[in-house]
C-alpha cells in the first residue's frame, strides 16, 4: 500500500465558517514529501489562515517555482487556482497574473533555492514593485528535491549531512526584504502554528508586497545535529520578538494582557492586527531598526521570528502604474482599443 | 495530567469499543479483519473460543457492541445516518461459510480429574461452563427438564430468527466435548442434588416464569389469553400452530415482538402490538422493532390495558386508556391519563409479553443460600457464587432475564471461579486476560492491516420477502450477507484494535502527525488537569467515557502529547506520516482467560527441594 487519500471523515464537531466551509474543505491532494517535512505545517497553516479568513477558495491563485516547497500547492486550496511555473520564475508569473486580474489574491510559493539562487533577481524586483502580494519563502536552508545541496540560504559553517562545512556567506532573505521596500516582513517557523497562522493570516490582507521567510526543516537532508535550520536548532535559537492575533472587525477582542505589552495595528482595510510584544522596545514599524535588530541577532546566533516590520499604509504596483480598478482581464475591447483615430493622434504627436 | 499507562491491559483494551462492550469481550475487530479475507474458519473458531455459540448469536445476539462501535461516532455529522458496523450479522457470515472445524475444536479429556460438577439448565450459561470445563477433565452431569439441550435458544427464539440446525449444530459441539447431559431430568430439590457430594454446583435455570396480568376479564376470556413466553415454547415444541385472525400482543420487549411476528405466521392476519410507554422508551431493540413494523404488525404506544372485554365466555377485545408521559420535578416519568375516551381494540387472541419473573421453588430456603426480598438469590457479581460455598449461578437465574451473550460470559467466570475452588484457590483473584502488542508496521506505508477507510454507509442484510417469509414460521427470514457483502461490510471496520503508540522519545515535534489527522485526534500542548485540557484540545474531547492518551513531556518543548480516543479512525496516517516512528500502529490483542491452568494463581513450589 502506498499513500492513502485522506478519509473524507472527519471530526463530528469540525466548524464551519460563515461561508459553510470546513476547514477541510481548503485542503488540497495528499501531500508527497517526505514524513515530517516543516513544508507540510506551512500547508497547514495556509490551510487554517484561509479558513478562519473566510476566504473563498475561487478567490485565491497560489503560484510557485520548483523544489518541494514549490510542489506544496498541491496539498493545499484544492479549489483554488493555481500555477506551477518553472525554477526561480514564480515572481514574474505571478506579477502578470496580478496585473490581468487585480480582484485575486495572490499567494506565492516559493524555496530558498527557488528564490535565493535562481530566483533571486525575480525575488528581488516583485518586492520592489510592491505587487499585491503574500511571498512564502519555505526555508530549509537547502535544495531539498534534488537531495540537500546546501542552499543560497545556509549558515557559514553549518554542516551537511554528509559532514561537509559549507563556507560561503549566507543571504537572509529577511534582511532582503525590508531592504527592497517590502511592506510587510515576517519570518515563522514551521513548527510554531500558534505564531504561524496569524502572520499568514495578517500577510494575506496586507495590500501589498508581504513577504514571509518560514523556517521549515527539511527532515531527510538538513534536521542533523550542526544544521542550523533543523527542528531542534530551531526551536532553541528562537528569538521570537511578538506574536500577533489577526483580528479582523467582526471578531471581539476577549484575551487579556499586562498593560504595555500589546500593540494595535489598523489595516487598510479596518481590519486590526493585535501584536502581543515579548520584547518591549522592538518596533514593528522602523524598517530601519530592524534591519539592525536582525543582524545584531543573527550574529549571536539566533533566529529572530515575529513580525519584523508592517507598514500601515502600504501602495502597491497597481497605484504606482495608475491602472484602473477594473481587473484589465474583464476589459472589453473597447475600453482597451482607443480606436484609429486615436491611433492617428497619437503617432501624429511622434512625427 | 500523568502519562497514560499503556502497558494496562484496559487502557488499550478500552480503546476497542466493540469487545470492551461485548459481555465476553469477542476480539471483534480480529474476526471482522478475517472475514474479510475469506477465512471464516479462523474467524468462526475466534467467536467460538470466547462467545462459544458463534452461529446462534450472529442471527440473536442483543449486541451490546453495535451501539458502542466507534463507526457510529465517526460517521456524526458526515452523512445521512450514522450507523455501527454490522458486528453481529458478520458473526453469522463467519458460521454460515467456514468449512468444518470440527478438527479444530478441544476434544474429551483423556483422563477425568477427578472433581464432579452438576449444571441445573442446559441454556447459554451452563453449556458454556460445560464447553469450559469438560475437556479439562471435570466430571460434567448437565440436567434440564426438557428433552433437548438449549435453553430458551431453543425453546423461546422463533425459528425464522434462528433455524433448530444452528442450534442443534453448536449445541452440539458442547455436548460433544463429553457432557453427561441427564435430558428430561428436572431438579426438584437443590438439597437432593448436593447430596450426591458434587464438588461444585452450577445454577443456570434461567428466568422461566411470564407475568400475567390481573385486569378484568382475564379469567373469563382465559381460554384465549396466553402468557407470551409459554405460548412461544408450545409453538416451539409444535403444540400450538394457529392462533386466531386479529391478535393483540400486550408488551414492548423482544418477547412481544416475537410474540407478534410468530402470529403473523400462524394465521393472524390483523396484529398489532400494544404498549403502555412511547415508541423509543420500549425495551425491544431498534432492528425488532423495524422488523416486526416490515411485517405490517403497527406498534400502538401510550395505551394501558384496563379489561380484556367477552362475551359468552369468550375474548372480544381489549378496553384501552389514554396516557401520555409526563415528567416531575425530578425528572422521573410518569404515564398520566390523557382523558380521552378509552378505546376498544376487538381481537381472537391475546398475547401478554410483559415480562419475566425468576422461580425457584426447588431450592429449599435451609440450605444457607441467601435470597434477598425480591426472591433473588444473593450472587457475588465478580465469583458469581452464591451465599453457599459449592453453589453457582449464571445467566437470567443470577441476576434476572438478560441475553445469551450476558449468560455466556456468566458461564466463563462461574467456570474459573469453579476451577479455582476445586484447586483449593482463592475466589476473588481473577486471572488477567491475556494481552500483546504488536507493531503492524511492514514498509514504509505499508503495514500488515488494511488502513484504508471504507466510506461505505451499513450494509443491509438481504431478506426474504414477506409473501414468502410470512408462509412458514421454520423459514428464515434473514438471509445473512454473502461473501461480497461481508466484505464490502467488514471494510466498514476501522481496525481499533490497531493502535496508535506513541514513543515521546523519538518526537521531534514537527507537527505532521497532528496535520496528517483527518479526525483532530492528536496536539501537542501544555499539560494540564483533564477537565481543562478536553476543552482546549483541537477538538474539544467531550465524550469522558472517552480516553485521552498522554504523553510524558517532550524534551524541547516540554509540551506533552495528547490524543483524543474518541474518534480516531486507526488510519495509521500520523505513523506514516511521522519521519521518526514516534507513532507506531500495534495490534492489540486481548484474549479472556477461560478455566484452566492459565487461570490458576502462579504456584509455589508444592514440596521445598531437599536439603
Ligand atoms: C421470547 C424470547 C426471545 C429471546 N430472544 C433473545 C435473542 O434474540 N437474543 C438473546 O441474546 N437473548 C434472547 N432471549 C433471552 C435469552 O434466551 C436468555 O437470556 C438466555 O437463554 C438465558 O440463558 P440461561 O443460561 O440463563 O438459561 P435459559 O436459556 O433460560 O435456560 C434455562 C434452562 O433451564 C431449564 N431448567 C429450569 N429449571 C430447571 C430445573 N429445576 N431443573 C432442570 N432444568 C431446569 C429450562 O428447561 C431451560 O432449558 C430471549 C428470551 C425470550 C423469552
Ligand atoms: C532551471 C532549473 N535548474 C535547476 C533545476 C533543479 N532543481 C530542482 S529543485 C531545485 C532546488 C530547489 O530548492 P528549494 O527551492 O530550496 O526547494 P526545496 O526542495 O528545498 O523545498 C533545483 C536546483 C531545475 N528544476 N530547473
Ligand atoms: S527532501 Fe526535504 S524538503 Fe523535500 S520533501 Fe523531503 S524533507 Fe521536505
Ligand atoms: S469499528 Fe470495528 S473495531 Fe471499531 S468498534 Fe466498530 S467493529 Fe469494533
Ligand atoms: S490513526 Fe492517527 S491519523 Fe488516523 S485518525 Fe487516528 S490519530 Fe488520526
Ligand atoms: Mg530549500
Amino acid at each position: 500500500m502506498t499513500y492513502l487519500a485522506k478519509p473524507k471523515l472527519h471530526h463530528p464537531g469540525l466548524d464551519k465558517n460563515t461561508l459553510g466551509y470546513t476547514r477541510r474543505d481548503y485542503e488540497g491532494a495528499i501531500s508527497t514529501l517526505c514524513a515530517g517535512c516543516g513544508h507540510d505545517s506551512i500547508s497547514a497553516a495556509i490551510i487554517q489562515a484561509c479558513f478562519e479568513l473566510e476566504l473563498p477558495p475561487h478567490r485565491i491563485a497560489k503560484l510557485s517555482g520548483i523544489g518541494c516547497s514549490s510542489k506544496t500547492p498541491t496539498y493545499f486550496l484544492g479549489s483554488s487556482h493555481g500555477f506551477n511555473s518553472v525554477h526561480g520564475r514564480m515572481p514574474s508569473v505571478l506579477t502578470g497574473a496580478n496585473l490581468a486580474n487585480r480582484d485575486l489574491i495572490y499567494l506565492g510559493v516559493s524555496g530558498d533555492g527557488d528564490s535565493a539562487s535562481i530566483g533571486f533577481g525575480q525575488f528581488a524586483h516583485s518586492l520592489r514593485r510592491g505587487v499585491n502580494m503574500v511571498y512564502i519563502v519555505e526555508n530549509n536552508g537547502v535544495y531539498g528535491l534534488t537531495k540537500g545541496q546546501f542552499s543560497a540560504t545556509a549558515d557559514k559553517g553549518s554542516k551537511s549531512k554528509k559532514g561537509a562545512i559549507n563556507a560561503d556567506a549566507p543571504i537572509d532573505l529577511v534582511a532582503m526584504a525590508l531592504q527592497l521596500g517590502a511592506s510587510f516582513v515576517a519570518r515563522g517557523f514551521s513548527g510554531d502554528k500558534t505564531q504561524l497562522v496569524p502572520l499568514i493570516k495578517a500577510a494575506l490582507l496586507h495590500p501589498g508586497a508581504a513577504f514571509l521567510d518560514v523556517l521549515s526543516p527539511c527532515v531527510a537532508f538538513n534536521n542533523h545535529p550542526g544544521s542550523t535550520k533543523s527542528y531542534d536548532y530551531v526551536r532553541e535559537h528562537n528569538e521570537a520578538v511578538n506574536y500577533l492575533d489577526f483580528i479582523t472587525p467582526r471578531s471581539e477582542i476577549t484575551a487579556q494582557y499586562p498593560p504595555g505589552s500589546v500593540e494595535e495595528v489598523m489595516q487598510h482595510d479596518g481590519s486590526v492586527v493585535r501584536l502581543r510584544k515579548l520584547h518591549a522596545d522592538y518596533d514593528p514599524h522602523d524598517r530601519i531598526a530592524a534591519m539592525s535588530y536582525l543582524q545584531q541577532h543573527q550574529i549571536a546566533g539566533e533566529v529572530v521570528t515575529g513580525l519584523l516590520y508592517v507598514d500601515p499604509q502600504p501602495d502597491e504596483l497597481h497605484a504606482h502604474l495608475n491602472t484602473v480598478d477594473m481587473p484589465f482581464n474583464q476589459l472589453a475591447e473597447s475600453e482597451l482599443c482607443p480606436g484609429s483615430a486615436a491611433l492617428q493622434k497619437f503617432n501624429a504627436a511622434l512625427r | 495530567m500523568k502519562a497514560t499507562d499503556i502497558a494496562a491491559p484496559d487502557y488499550f483494551h478500552r480503546v476497542v469499543d466493540c469487545q470492551w462492550a461485548c459481555p465476553a469481550h469477542t476480539p471483534v475487530p480480529e474476526y471482522i479483519r478475517l472475514i474479510a479475507q475469506g477465512r471464516y474458519g479462523d474467524a468462526y473458531l475466534i467467536n467460538w473460543k470466547s462467545n462459544v455459540f458463534p452461529g446462534i448469536l450472529g442471527r440473536t445476539c442483543d449486541r451490546p457492541c453495535e451501539p458502542a462501535c466507534r463507526r457510529g461516532r465517526v460517521e456524526e455529522g458526515n452523512g445521512e445516518k450514522p450507523e455501527p458496523v454490522a458486528i453481529c450479522r458478520l458473526k453469522r457470515v463467519a458460521a454460515d461459510y467456514k468449512d468444518d472445524i470440527r478438527a479444530r475444536l478441544p476434544r474429551p479429556a483423556a483422563a477425568r480429574n477427578g472433581k464432579r460438577v452438576a449444571l441445573i439448565g442446559a441454556g447459554p450459561s451452563s453449556l458454556t461452563v460445560a464447553r469450559d470445563l469438560a475437556p479439562l477433565g471435570y466430571e460434567v452431569v448437565l440436567f434440564d427438564g426438557d428433552a433437548r439441550a438449549g435453553g430458551m435458544i431453543r425453546t423461546q427464539i422463533p425459528r425464522f430468527r434462528l433455524p433448530e440446525a444452528v442450534i442443534d449444530e453448536e449445541v452440539g459441539y458442547v455436548l460433544d466435548l463429553g457432557v453427561d447431559f441427564r435430558a428430561g431430568q428436572r431438579i426438584d430439590s437443590l438439597t437432593q442434588l448436593l447430596r450426591e457430594n458434587y464438588d461444585a454446583v452450577f445454577v443456570g435455570t434461567g428466568a422461566p416464569r411470564g407475568r400475567d396480568l390481573d385486569i378484568p376479564g382475564r379469567r373469563e376470556a382465559a381460554a384465549n389469553i396466553h402468557i407470551g413466553i409459554d405460548w412461544l415454547s408450545s409453538v416451539s415444541f409444535g403444540h400450538i400452530d394457529r392462533i386466531g385472525r386479529r391478535v393483540i400482543v400486550l408488551g414492548g420487549g423482544n418477547t412481544a415482538m416475537d410474540c407478534c411476528r410468530s402470529s403473523r405466521r400462524l394465521g393472524g392476519e390483523d396484529v398489532k402490538v400494544v404498549v403502555r410507554s412511547g415508541f423509543d422508551e420500549m425495551k425491544a431493540s431498534p432492528w425488532e422493532k423495524e422488523d416486526a413494523m416490515h411485517e405490517g404488525i403497527p406498534i400502538l404506544n401510550f395505551m394501558v390495558p384496563k379489561a380484556f372485554t367477552h362475551e359468552h365466555g369468550k375474548l372480544t377485545g381489549v378496553l384501552f386508556e389514554k396516557v401520555a408521559a409526563q415528567y416531575d420535578d425530578r425528572g422521573r416519568r410518569q404515564l398520566l391519563p390523557t382523558g380521552e375516551p378509552d378505546v376498544h381494540l376487538p381481537c381472537d387472541d391475546v398475547l401478554v409479553a410483559i415480562g419475566q419473573e425468576n422461580a425457584f421453588p426447588w431450592i429449599e430456603r435451609d440450605l444457607g443460600i441467601e435470597f434477598d426480598k425480591w426472591g433473588m438469590p444473593v450472587v457475588d457479581k465478580v465469583t458469581l457464587r452464591s451465599t453457599h460455598p459449592r453453589v453457582f449461578f449464571g445467566g437470567d437465574a443470577a441476576f434476572g432475564p438478560k441475553n445469551i451473550i450476558w449468560a455466556v460470559a456468566h458461564g466463563h467466570e462461574a467456570a474459573v471461579s469453579i476451577d479455582k475452588l476445586c484447586h483449593g484457590e482463592d475466589l476473588h483473584q481473577r486471572p488477567a486476560p491475556g494481552v500483546s502488542l504488536t507493531s503492524q508496521k511492514m514498509g514504509i506505508h505499508e503495514w500488515s492491516y488494511d488502513n484504508a477507510v471504507s466510506g461505505d454507509v451499513r450494509y443491509r442484510v438481504p431478506m426474504k420477502e414477506n409473501r414468502i417469509a410470512l408462509k412458514d414460521i421454520k423459514v428464515e427470514v434473514e438471509l445473512g450477507f454473502d461473501p461480497k457483502l461481508a466484505f464490502a461490510e467488514a471494510q466498514r471496520c476501522l481496525n481499533c484494535d490497531v493502535q496508535t503508540v506513541f514513543t515521546p522519545k523519538l518526537c521531534i515535534e514537527c507537527d505532521a502527525c497532528v496535520d496528517i489527522c483527518p479526525m483532530d485526534c492528536i496536539n501537542f500542548t501544555d499539560n494540564g488537569d483533564e477537565p481543562a485540557l478536553r476543552q482546549r484540545l483541537r477538538a474539544p474531547a467531550d465524550d469522558p467515557e472517552q480516553a485521552l492518551y498522554v504523553s510524558d513531556a517532550l524534551k524541547i518543548t516540554g509540551h506533552v502529547m495528547v490524543k483524543d480516543e474518541d474518534v480516531c479512525l486507526h488510519c495509521g496516517l500520523c505513523a506514516e506520516r511521522c519521519p521518526t516512528g514516534a507513532w507506531d500502529m500495534q495490534k492489540f490483542y486481548l484474549e479472556m482467560t477461560h478455566a484452566g491452568p492459565g487461570c490458576r494463581n502462579k504456584r509455589r513450589e508444592a514440596n521445598p527441594l531437599p536439603a
